[in-house]
């Protein structure tokens, strides 16, 4: 079981042309996500890798290929229009891997999305999303994930990767692993994604990987302490980040005293999470949890 | 990236933000001029980015880098005894900063003190308008003692703020009658600005009310979102550069995101979360991080040599952990980059090199290969305790 994606996902690339996309779309194929089409605006009728089809629109290679999920590449200036492009064509799943997208155009995709309850868009400025050994969508390296029952959710891509190549190494394997990006307005926050997870049959424990700014954590903390009994650890980055400073991510900003480390890992202790001291403890941190 | 209080002022100009006449002066003769312009009482402001500049010194003995004035001739002076000369306050450290031009204002007698806010609320997805009776004081203060003092307006993220909720607004700040007007087109065209020039903050400090009844915006402070400024070419050509840290300045040449810190391990990761839990684990291995520095997910070889050269030339540093977990970044990209950078710079002090990640197997070889002093590191544990076991050495 996982959530999200799996085996049957049929994924559309948009910006499949472009040097990212081309690779990563290569990357996710090749894993063995079934991607069933491209879009790219002016090169529509061509092949991709001469297999897959390139469609100059999304409803097009929505009504052509049943595409039920896209992974998005395209540059900052047109990513948003991406965004509602797939929203519009009925596309199910939207991953948003583009870093740099303004964050008034964020405000008002997020704003537009209520209109299509049935899209979920997951980033931007993320690592994407994946359930291991079926469907990865992103940039994720996928020989670091093994088949299992942990899930994970984490603004930060490498950070993600550290997490699950702890759980890997000591033997856990993954339902699904999310990548919810590191940007102040995102399509799946840490409670969206926590939610999913504590429901799903597939995902016995998980993983809650945070950072310095926002209160999103806080607010996950709080839904878990209610609503969920599985074994949850978490770790938050950015103890030791200067306040005032945006370290990288758009996000990762402490200001006016908010958005703190310290305030973070209170909230998450309090609702009866594992929270691990050092990053290298993330995994062992859960299995400690998990063996109770 | 910030903006002097000139540039504050050009905005809110250009914005119709109501605000006390002035103009910027790179030479005591425009100081003069702009003095003889503007008329009346008038006050000369060093622009530094720093804050306490009303009482800070020169380091040529001058006193602070306030000054009223009545005159022209008093402005052309005052100026000249500030400009290229540099500023020292609370905030600037030591060092100081000099002052390349000054702000020639009209002097403005407040009768009450305001506090106005935009800011990009994270939580609502939505710019939310933040007002106070108690200007003139720390806003988080005024947060933590009476909150109830703190005015809160959510703006509607398709729809903008309504003229209605910036009348509302001036109302609940005091302002009635014809005051109510005057505020509320404040209100509104400083929304109407904020949003522009994709503001992620500006806050008004202060928001006045003088003796005649005129309500302005004397200075702000701006946040901008960097992630939008390639569509605000004038806006980017407001940053100065004299005013930042110089080795911040030379990573964003090279498309680094780099914040500089006073430890002496420099690190060296891919992706934002991943350096900062980069930095956490050295301090928690009793270390202390000397920088920030995420190369990214796309960064070249060449990029990859630059950040090299960049931590090299810290002074401070006495041991560099690189952390590369890739997905989007290769490792024998970073092994190459790491490898060029090491035979360019004469690599002065212990290097830890912790990969893992896409074609890793490759970039661990390129290194061993390479034949240079690497010490390598199995996973982050084992970085972090050798990176600080070999700063410990470097006396």
């Amino acid at each position: 079981m996982s959530v999200l994606v799996d085996k049957n996902t049929r994924l559309l690339v948009q910006g499949i042309t472009g040097k990212s996309g081309a690779f990563h779309a290569r990357g996710c194929r090749d894993y063995g996500t079934q991607v069933v089409a491209g879009v790219t605006p002016g090169r529509g009728g061509e092949r991709f890798d001469d297999t897959i089809p390139v469609f100059d629109t999304v409803a097009e290679a929505r009504k052509e290929t049943g595409c039920n999920a896209t992974m998005i590449f395209v540059p900052p200036p047109g990513a948003a229009d991406g965004i509602l492009e797939a929203a519009d064509a009925g596309v199910e799943l939207i991953v948003c891997i583009t870093e740099g997208i303004p964050v008034m155009d964020m405000m008002r995709v997020k704003e537009a999305l209520r209109d299509y309850p049935g899209t979920r868009l997951i980033g931007p400025n993320c690592p994407g999303i994946i359930t291991p050994e079926q469907c990865k969508i992103g940039i994720m390296p996928g020989y670091i994930h093994k088949a299992g029952n942990i899930g994970v959710i984490s603004r930060s891509g490498t950070l993600t990767y550290e997490a699950v190549w702890q759980l890997t190494s000591r033997g856990y394997g993954q339902s699904t692993c999310i990548g919810i990006g590191g940007d102040p307005i995102n399509g799946t926050s840490h409670l969206d994604a926590a939610r999913l997870l504590a429901e799903d049959e597939g995902t016995e424990a998980f993983i809650l990987i945070g950072e310095i700014g926002g209160t999103a954590e806080e607010e996950a903390a709080g839904w878990l302490a209610d609503h969920c009994r599985k074994p949850v650890a978490a770790f938050i980055a950015g103890a030791t980040a200067p306040p005032g400073r945006r370290m990288g991510h758009a996000g990762a900003i402490v200001s006016g005293g908010q958005g703190t480390a310290e305030g973070k890992i209170k909230a998450l202790e309090a609702a009866g999470i594992a929270v691990a001291k050092s990053p290298a403890t993330m995994a062992d941190t859960l299995i400690a949890k998990i063996k109770g | 990236m910030n903006i002097h209080e000139y540039q504050a002022k050009e905005l809110f100009q250009k914005y119709g933000v109501a605000t006390a006449p002035g103009k910027v002066a790179h030479t005591p003769e425009e100081a003069g001029n702009a003095a003889r312009e503007i008329g009346g009482e008038l006050v000369v402001k060093a622009q530094i980015h720093a804050g306490g500049r009303g009482k800070g010194t020169f380091k040529n003995g001058f006193k602070g880098g306030v000054h009223l004035v009545k005159t022209p001739e008093e402005a052309r002076e005052v100026a000249s005894q500030m400009l290229g000369q540099t500023l020292v306050t609370h905030q600037t450290g030591p060092e100081g900063r000099l002052v390349n031009q000054v702000l020639v204002a009209q002097g403005v007698n407040i009768a009450k003190e305001y506090y106005l806010a935009i800011l990009m609320d994270r939580a609502t997805g939505a710019p939310t308008v933040i007002a106070s009776t108690e200007g003139g004081v720390e806003i988080e203060a005024v947060a933590e003692k009476t909150p109830e003092k703190i005015l809160r307006v959510h703006v509607h993220p398709a729809l903008g703020l309504q003229p209605y909720q910036a009348r509302s607004v001036a109302r609940q700040l005091g302002f009635g009658g014809t005051l109510n007007k005057q505020a509320a087109e404040v209100v509104f065209n400083l929304y109407k600005l904020f949003i522009a020039c994709d503001c992620s903050m500006v806050e008004v400090n202060p928001l006045v009310l003088t003796p005649d009844d005129k309500v302005l915006a004397l200075d702000a402070k701006f946040n901008f979102d960097d992630n939008a400024l390639y569509r605000h070419k004038d806006i980017a050509a407001m940053r100065d550069v004299t005013e930042e840290d110089p080795r911040e300045v030379e990573a964003s040449k090279s498309n680094l995101n780099y914040i500089g810190l006073d430890g002496d391990i420099a690190c060296l990761v891919n992706g934002a979360g991943l350096a900062m839990a980069t930095m956490d684990i050295i301090k928690y291995h009793g270390g202390n991080p000397a920088n920030f520095l995420d190369v990214g997910g796309g960064a070249n070889e060449q990029q990859v040599t630059e950040a090299f050269k960049l931590l090299v030339s810290d002074k401070n540093v006495k041991a560099i952990l690189v952390n590369i977990f890739g997905g989007i970044m290769q490792c024998d990209i970073i092994a190459r980059g790491i490898i060029g950078a090491v035979k360019a710079v004469n690599l002065p002090v212990p290097l830890v090199v912790r990969l893992e990640g896409t074609n890793v197997a490759e970039g661990k070889r390129l290194i061993q290969e390479s034949g240079l002093p690497v010490i390598t590191a199995n996973d982050l544990t084992d970085a972090a305790v050798k990176v600080v076991g070999a700063a410990a050495t470097v006396a």
